[in-house]
């Protein structure tokens, strides 16, 4: 190595895509099988190179109605006639198949979404395994599942998922679904449907019966459609709260049971008897993890003022070794922006920033030609009026305010109208749990940040929408209780949909009806 | 209630700069006491994620040759003969026959009493190759004695012509909270590293992170260290279990980079014991240089105490300039 | 001319090796027809000595892996008897003197009672376990955890499925198991630990005695570093020895103690809780 080469800047560490055998161009998956789309189609790129990586098709109305048509078919005849332990069994199937094929899986999901490999190797595919193992056990245990004996699945779910963590998101609306006994239409997002298309193989693989899941690609059109499609008695979306919002109307009145996963501006405080380097770990994972395209990602640091200016030299120290580049290369750290339209936004917001009046400081990245890229910002001397402390950015950005006492850091903390996850950093045990008590979020890390678990619940409060995913809480979305039934919920799940709830209609013996271990 | 005497310490410049005032094992207490806590788990995934990183072709190339030039090459065994010493010292000055271009090691590690065996060894050749002798003093392993024959145990290797010292600190104190104990003995054995030129033989203070256990203990006793005088904080003697791991030594190396910060002086830091292979010695060489900064990677201010990562690092070397794998008979057994 | 078998020698499973019993005891193993099948190694107490050391030595590591962990190993365990289904029904035909189509379902059955147990490991917690909303500014959880060591008697009658019903449950919270098998039916316990020894679960997790259970029972049931006994099969012991008397035993330690069952045990999650223990813990909540 020549003596102006520094060892600090690794030679290239490229992860092949040699291991990919990709389409020109996908179909969608209905009924088992690959089919055209009648909606016009389009191409999913590379955002670390803008380069094509394939053709996708779009659902139409048409296409809508033959996927819900198939998962209804697939409920009625096949899926809610298994047993339980049946249900699981295919469910234990995927989730090897899944780690068989996790090289494959975690370049595709960079190629397509931008993120690092390292990430999608150590994070994103090993947890959507776990998430597939995790459910597959629930399957044949659904009584243990909180909700009395025999407790029934709904029928067809509608899932709308986002381009962030695109297997993972689907592995959390799909694994529950399955093992409470429902079958499912999911629509990937336009950006990363590769993932989803790939696991559709693996879905053939698995010998799944064939309409249980079916996968429809298009953008938000389409996933209108499917979530407003009125044989469909479940919805459960993760997005922008704008679109969450736009879901709860038009399916209020519906009968349909909706859970939302949304937006958030998480505050991450840090008190000054924190474990100093690691909450500097912390704060940086919080907000540069996955580019900060994390719904639940620690953007805002509310810093006790007393060791302000050490935790701001000390991060600005710690992302200079923080490397932006090629997805696809191991020691990355930083990846692409998802889409032109998402750097876009983060620009803007970064703007604005500045001309609130905060103070910006940018790390040093050499930033590549072509593809979309943002290099990890700081703002600091941000105000609790500053639209950058109180609008979700959805990107590398992290506002940083300080405060004197727990009281205010906690009021400041939960003085958003989102409520997703909080971070606490302190060596006071009392403190942590005192603060979490008091803090209205719906996942609290302490002493460290972004720690997903299958076994463990995830959702927000307030309008970071509602609803858990994972962990015994996880099921109750893709169930409901037998016995008493009250208020009209009484639709036979063979046609679909529910009777709108009428006052008169309420049954007052116990259900017969038993649903099928 | 018993009010602790306010016993004063030995003097050792850097503490009295940063502690100020009389320094006294109170007052020395209460700065350490006060430092930051850690937190275990959030150290481990750090040093987890710092192993992750892929160091591949040229970087790896660059990696091997400079662990190499960063080793003491150790024996410490009650079994030493003269006739070991003069091997480890030949297989340190050529560490592989086949290739002469391999860098020589940074030094060779031996018991106090060995020293000048390794000195006679190493003759003017050596001595040119800039390969240092390194001996462990104050009754390495244990440090179990009294005071006067530790600084005998010193004074006798820096006589024989050692280059640098690597003490123990006296762990029961440690953990018994005697922390003006532990510092005197320091400063005690850095005087004793004085040579009669004025010179001073290069001190190590080694810690035994195993015996001391929680990563508060090894924060704490780093800095006591550094304040005492130590040039570098090492991990561990290698005859307890665990020697050197990762975490431990990204905190050590957090702590030299504290005292780089605040006074602009740097220390070396030394992980021991327990790293056998390339790949290993590979993730500590990003973690110092994703820590501290990668000029910590040289020979005074980084070593590896180790014996049989030599030959690991060689094969990985011989299959880079092959383009195959290699085996044990073509590295030689010191 | 058919060709010659190769037979297997049947030893004891301890450890995550196969010993013969330090006494050199074996004892005949025939068929349902009184044919000779083999000689099964005859445990001795100093076998079961060995194996309670065993059990106790593997028992912070299995105990501190994740549930996820636990689960995963279970599950890798049910695909190997998957694979090994043939050898098992073959032992069960010429073992119990079962018919092909029985001794198919008990095997599929057996492998599905494991893994409805593998699938527990990560999940129990959450059912067994909870927050407590204590008056007062404590942050309160319950959370159950292994007990330790659990010597097991197997059901006598059934040599797989009703091995395979008191083996899992107790392995799902992270104890660790001395099993004494069937008496007259041993030799699906040794394939068992045959399928063990291949899989990621480490040694000494299960260890399983073969012999003569009445010789073996009182001092699993008597030794003060087993902290629970599972009496399933402990009620057709031939011999003078009652259960009760086992159980007797087990009360100088205080052990926790599963009667017996007639037949094989169904699986239940309750199967797990009892070898658990409950663990409530207090933390102040303040946040000045």
């Amino acid at each position: 190595m020549p003596e102006t080469t520094r060892f600090l800047d690794y030679a290239p560490a490229p992860e092949s895509t040699a291991i990919l055998t990709l389409r020109e161009s996908y179909g969608l998956f209905i009924d088992g099988e690959f089919s055209d789309g009648h909606g016009e189609t389009f191409p999913t790129i590379s955002p670390a190179t803008e380069k094509k990586i394939a053709q996708i098709a779009t659902a139409d109305a048409s296409d809508v109605d033959r996927a819900v048509a198939a998962a209804r078919r697939a409920y009625s005849r096949t899926w809610s006639k298994l047993s339980g332990a049946d249900r699981g069994k295919y469910l234990f199937r995927i989730a090897r198949l899944v780690q068989e094929r996790a090289r494959e899986l975690a370049v595709a999901e960079s190629l397509d979404n931008g993120k690092p490999i390292r990430e999608s190797r150590d994070v994103d595919v090993p947890l959507v395994a776990a998430w597939f193992f995790y459910y597959a056990g629930w399957a044949d245990k659904l009584d243990y599942a909180g909700l009395g004996p025999n407790p029934r699945s709904l029928g067809v779910a509608a899932q709308v998922i986002p381009w962030n963590f695109p297997l993972l998101m689907l592995a959390w609306k799909i694994a529950p679904a399955l093992a409470a006994g429902n079958t499912v239409v999911i629509k990937p997002a336009e950006t990363t449907p590769l993932t989803a298309l790939i696991f559709a193989e693996i879905l053939q693989q698995a010998d799944l019966p064939a309409g249980v899941v079916n996968i429809i690609t298009g953008a938000g059109d389409t996933g209108s459609l499917l979530v407003n499609h009125p044989d469909v008695n479940k919805v459960a979306f993760t997005g922008s709260t704008a679109v969450g919002r736009s879901i709860a109307r038009s399916t209020a009145g519906s009968g349909k049971k909706l859970t939302l996963e949304l937006g958030g501006k998480a505050a991450n405080i840090v008190f000054d008897d924190a474990p100093m380097d690691q909450a500097i770990e912390g704060i940086v994972n919080g907000i540069f993890f996955n580019q900060g395209h994390v719904c639940c990602a620690g953007s805002r640091l509310l810093v006790q003022e007393n060791v302000k200016d050490e935790v701001v030299d000390r991060l600005k120290a710690r992302l200079s070794t923080l490397r932006l580049g090629d997805p696809l290369d191991k020691n990355t750290d930083i990846g692409a922006i998802n889409s032109r339209a998402q750097l876009e936004r983060i620009r803007e917001f970064s703007d604005i920033g500045e001309q609130e009046g905060a103070e910006r400081w940018t790390a040093d990245c050499e930033i590549p030609k072509n593809g979309f890229w943002f290099a990890p910002t700081i703002f600091t001397n941000v105000s609790t009026s500053h639209r950058i402390a109180r609008d979700e950015v959805f990107g590398p950005v992290l506002s940083v305010m300080s405060f004197r006492t727990p009281a205010e850091a906690i009021a400041k903390a939960n003085n958003t109208p989102y409520g997703l996850s909080a971070g606490i950093w302190s060596s006071n045990g009392s403190r942590v749990l005192g603060v979490a008590d008091r803090l209205r979020a719906g996942v609290i890390w302490a002493n460290t940040f972004n720690q997903f678990d299958p076994a463990s619940p995830f959702g927000g409060y307030k309008e970071s929408g509602y609803g858990r995913e994972g962990g015994r809480h996880g099921l109750a979305a893709y169930l409901e209780s037998s016995g008493w039934s009250v208020a009209g919920r009484v639709a036979p799940r063979e046609t679909g949909g529910r009777v709108a709830p009428s006052p008169a209609h309420i049954e007052t013996s116990p259900s017969t009806k038993k649903a099928p271990k | 209630m018993i009010i602790e005497q306010a016993t004063s310490l030995a003097p050792a410049e850097r503490a009295i700069q940063l502690i100020g005032g009389e320094l006294t094992e109170k007052s020395l207490r209460l700065h350490l006491e006060g430092l930051p806590g850690v937190d275990a788990v959030g150290l481990e995934a750090r040093a987890d994620s710092l192993g992750t990183r892929s160091i591949k072709t040229t970087s790896k190339a660059w990696a091997l040759d400079r662990i190499i030039g960063l080793i003491d090459l150790t024996t410490l065994e009650g079994s030493d003969t003269p006739g070991k010493v003069q091997s480890l010292v030949a297989k340190a000055m050529t560490p592989d026959p086949s290739d002469l271009s391999t860098p020589r090691v940074a030094a060779v590690c031996v018991y106090g009493d060995m020293v000048p065996c390794a000195v006679e060894a190493l003759g003017t050749d050596g001595g040119e190759a800039g390969i240092h002798v390194a001996a462990v003093a104050t009754a390495f392993p244990s440090g179990r004695a009294s005071l006067p024959v530790k600084i005998a145990d010193t004074r006798d290797a820096v006589r024989f012509g050692a280059d640098e010292i690597d003490m123990v600190i006296d762990r029961g104190a440690f953990l018994s909270g005697r922390y003006g104990l532990v510092f005197d003995q320091i400063v005690a054995v850095k005087e004793a590293c004085r040579r009669e030129d004025g010179s001073y033989a290069h001190l190590k203070v080694i810690l035994e992170t195993g015996e001391l256990t929680t990563y508060d203990n090894v924060r704490r006793a780093s800095w006591l260290a550094i304040l005492a005088g130590g040039d570098f904080i090492k991990t561990s003697t290698g005859k307890v279990a665990p020697a050197a791991t990762l975490p431990v030594t990204l905190l050590m190396l957090q702590v030299v980079n504290d005292w780089y910060r605040l006074t602009g002086e740097r220390i070396g830091v030394k992980p021991a014991g327990g790293i056998r292979t390339s790949k290993d010695a590979i993730k500590y060489l990003v973690t110092v240089a994703e820590t501290v900064g990668e000029e910590w990677l040289q020979p005074h201010l980084f070593r590896f105490g180790a014996s049989s990562l030599l030959n690991d690092v060689l094969l990985q070397r011989q299959k880079l300039s092959s383009g195959h794998y290699s085996g044990p008979d073509y590295v030689t057994v010191d | 001319m058919t060709r010659l078998a190769v037979p297997k020698t049947y030893k004891l499973y301890i450890g995550g090796k196969f010993p013969r019993s330090e006494s050199g005891r074996v004892y005949e193993i025939a068929t349902a027809k009184g044919v000779f099948l083999a000689n099964a190694a005859k445990a001795s107490r100093k076998d079961a000595r060995d194996a309670v050391v065993a059990a106790r030595a593997a028992h912070s590591g299995w105990a501190g892996a994740t549930g996820y962990n636990r689960g995963q190993v279970l599950y890798r365990i049910a695909e190997l008897l998957e694979g090994r289904r043939a050898q098992f029904v073959e032992e069960l035909r010429q073992g119990e003197g079962l018919s092909e189509s029985v001794a198919q379902k008990q095997v599929d059955t057996a492998i599905d009672v494991w893994v409805w147990y593998a699938g527990w490991a990560d999940k129990y917690v959450q059912v067994a376990g909870n927050g407590n909303p204590v008056s007062g500014p404590y942050f309160n959880i319950s959370t159950p955890e292994a007990t330790g060591v659990v010597a097991i008697i197997a059901p006598q009658a059934s040599s797989l499925l009703g091995l395979v019903s008191v083996i899992a449950p107790a392995l799902v919270s992270g104890n660790t198991v001395v099993v004494v098998a069937s008496e007259r039916a041993p030799l699906s316990a040794i394939s068992l630990s045959e399928v063990l020894a291949t899989s990621d679960v480490p040694g000494g997790v299960v260890n399983v005695l073969t012999g003569s259970a009445a010789e073996i029972a009182p001092w699993l049931a008597s030794h003060a570093d087993v902290n629970a006994l599972d009496l399933a099969g402990a009620g057709d012991l031939a011999g003078n020895l009652g259960w009760v008397d086992l159980q007797i035993a087990g009360a100088e330690t205080l052990k926790r103690v599963l009667p017996p069952e007639s037949g094989v045990p169904a699986p239940s999650v309750e199967r797990i809780t009892f070898f658990t223990e409950t663990k409530t813990v207090w933390h102040t909540k303040g946040i000045i």
